[in-house]
């Protein structure tokens, strides 16, 4: 256990040094800014009165290093300033934001995570026929295709056409569970679509990768059924990768949602980035890249350790 | 119970036993699932449901037909051993050349195909398609049909330029890293760790707030995300190639790192580096429409695909499919792009299981 534990610690350890890169990298961005942000924000015609009023409220007078320690420290604490536009807190507008974003991600993530390993496990099973090229083709266009495109496709059919489904998700926190489900089904599918897609061709392809190693064919050659080598023998040895490529779409579900929830006028903290950077609103916009990236590193690193986890020769390296 | 009805049925079921008759595996399992699913289909959606499905069957017929004559086609113009792999090639390989084809020449010859200019307003804003426009009007009574046909030039040409740039320095650090290794490989390894822990919209949307959006910045911008992607392919297969005996005597005989690089190492690593070209052209070519799409793309007025999508959206809600054309020709070029990619990588892989 205690080597586990060790594997673990040292894999959070590096996550944890990445983030803070990435975080420098995050406030070292708009400190190269041409000028700085309140030139930035006050635009050309500012006079100097104004711009050195905005660079006191703001503490741009202060070496950068020691802001970057500040904003991080705060930061860490959920205080992410104030907006240069509205002049409220960010934190207030981000955390029920990214609340819905999770939710929705969450959402997708239910319904594609059983369904890709199920159809990835049947086309393994039935490679190379027409079932496997049809659904190789289909896989693909769904995951070539941009998420606006399969997005306004399911709002023409689904809700205009078909009148099934509401196209715009608008959602608050007064509504019941059934009610927010039902209003954000069109953007689950929309990433359960493309998640899917993803999924089932990895899985399809750990599987087949492992048909060729001489254990499969002691097991075929004994008269195992087709099924029974692939759910009894392939797939325990296929989880390794299968739970990475789970990992790496559920991150991919998290920031990838940027589209689609512009899309579907959906409030998620990806709108409010979108927002942010066409208004130039840099403590918004770096707020919700911090918080994206940490997502992000973090399932990664969840890829990483359920990867160790399921591999026996992972866990015991030589 | 109509004619249509029973022809479509009889036309079916036929065909599927005339398969089953002359014990054709693939054509009936292919028919009579068609069949099977045209049954559900018809119960649930009535008449134009199955309209809708001899539709989709037809158009699939269709670019099948396409695809094979453009196969053959290429197979009789080409030299003798290109030939020889094009023979082999998979109907959606045919599908996906023929698709970049007709792209590329939209693209290349814009301004002759297109009946219009692509900021010129002829008409009313969201006018419906007449002799004069066979697309229809956009938000401000363009020419649809001539935006289209400049966006194949705008925006597959600004992506193409940013794959390029990406590949140039991707595959330059790339190969140098593997050559050299030492600190430097370490470094350039570590830089390549971070940018590629940031997702690549996130990232982009970043630099783009405090760069700005023209076309230049958005190529750079672009390029500098996705190299790191063409770094790591390059270095893995160049380290394999540098360890050949092949090498060593160059080495020996006293070549520069330079002329390794581009005269040993490029030529034995080229076939990944091939396919990994297209596989990022997609990558880059969804971001750049994504972006556009999202406002800080492409700029106005120039016309660009993804921008087009996002000003027409409203039609939508009409029950209209025009914003629905700019989408589906990113789709399109995107999935033709990667079923030529999964061919190349079949054949280079040899993935015969």
């Amino acid at each position: 256990m205690g080597d586990i534990l060790n594997i673990v610690l040292k894999r959070l350890g590096l996550g944890l040094v990445t983030l803070l890169v990435i975080s420098i990298i995050i406030f070292g961005a708009v400190e190269l800014l041409p000028g700085d942000i309140a030139q930035a924000v006050l635009g050309q015609g500012a006079t100097e009165e104004n711009l050195a009023a905005l660079r006191e409220q703001l503490g741009l007078n202060r070496a950068a290093p020691i802001r970057y320690f500040e904003w991080l420290g705060n930061a860490v604490t959920g205080d992410f300033g104030r907006s240069l536009v509205s002049q409220t807190p960010v934190s207030e507008a981000i955390f029920t934001r990214f609340g819905n974003t999770l939710f929705l991600a969450l959402y997708a993530a239910i319904i594609a995570v059983p369904v890709a390993i199920f159809l990835g496990v049947l086309v393994a099973l039935y490679r190379n026929t027409v079932f496997d090229r049809v659904a190789n083709v289909v896989t693909l266009t769904s995951i070539s295709s941009p998420e606006f495109f399969l997005g306004y496709v399911l709002i023409l059919f689904l809700a205009v056409k078909g009148g099934y489904f509401p196209a715009i998700a608008k959602i608050d926190d007064g509504m019941s569970l059934v009610d927010k489900l039902d209003r954000t089904f069109l953007p689950a599918l929309t990433m359960v679509l493309v998640v899917v897609a993803h999924m089932m061709r990895m899985t399809r392809a750990s599987i087949i990768n492992l048909l060729a190693s001489p254990y499969v064919e002691m097991a075929r050659l004994k008269g195992v059924p087709a099924w029974k080598v692939i759910v009894k023998h392939t797939l325990p040895n296929a989880w390794a990768p299968v739970i990475n490529v789970v990992a790496l779409n559920l991150a991919y579900l998290v920031t990838g949602v940027v589209l689609v929830e512009v899309v579907f006028v959906y409030p998620g903290i990806g709108q409010l980035l979108v927002d942010a950077v066409t208004k130039r609103d840099f403590p918004v916009v770096q707020a919700c890249c911090l918080i994206f990236a940490a997502t992000f590193i973090l399932l990664n690193l969840a890829a990483d350790v359920g990867s160790i986890l399921t591999n026996p020769r992972l866990r015991h390296p030589k | 119970m109509n004619y249509f009805i029973i022809g479509f049925y009889a036309l079916l079921i036929g065909a599927s036993s005339l398969a089953a008759y002359y014990q054709k595996r693939t054509p009936f399992v292919l028919l009579f699932s068609l069949t099977l699913v045209s049954f559900v289909m018809g119960i649930v959606g009535g008449e134009s449901m199955l309209w809708a499905v001899t539709l989709l069957a037809g158009m699939i017929a269709f670019s099948a037909g396409v695809s094979y004559s453009f196969r053959e086609f290429l197979v009789l113009i080409l030299p003798r051993d290109l030939a020889k792999e094009m023979r082999t090639a998979p109907l959606t390989a045919g599908f996906g050349l023929f698709v970049i084809f007709t792209y590329a020449i939209s693209g290349i010859f814009a301004p002759i195909i297109a009946p219009f200019g692509e900021a010129e307003v002829i008409s009313s804003a969201f006018a419906p398609a007449d002799e004069n426009m066979l697309l229809g009007a956009d938000q401000l009574g363009r020419d649809m049909f001539s935006r289209i046909i400049y966006g194949a030039r705008n925006t597959v040409g600004l992506a193409l330029l940013a794959t390029i740039l990406a590949f140039a320095m991707g595959a330059t650090a790339g190969l140098y890293a593997a050559t050299k290794g030492g600190k430097l490989d370490q470094l350039l390894g570590r830089i390549v760790d971070v940018i590629m822990s940031i997702p690549s919209l996130i990232f982009s949307l970043l630099l783009l707030s405090i760069f700005g959006t023209n076309t230049a910045t958005l190529i750079i911008v672009i390029a500098i995300i996705y190299a790191p992607r063409v770094f790591r392919l390059a270095r893995s297969v160049g380290g394999n190639v540098v360890v050949m005996d092949y090498i060593e005597a160059a080495k020996l005989r006293g070549e520069g790192t330079w002329y390794l690089i581009r005269k040993e190492i490029l030529p034995n690593s080229s076939a990944p580096l091939i396919a990994e070209f297209g596989l990022e052209f997609c990558f880059v070519f969804l971001l750049v429409a994504g972006l556009s799409f999202l406002g800080l793309g492409i700029q106005p007025p120039t016309a660009d695909w993804g921008s087009m999508v996002r000003e027409n959206a409203t039609l939508i809600s009409f029950g209209e499919i025009t914003p629905l054309i700019p989408a589906g020709a990113i789709a399109l070029l995107t999935v033709a792009v990667n079923f030529v990619v999964d061919w190349m990588l079949y054949r280079s892989s040899g993935l015969k299981e």
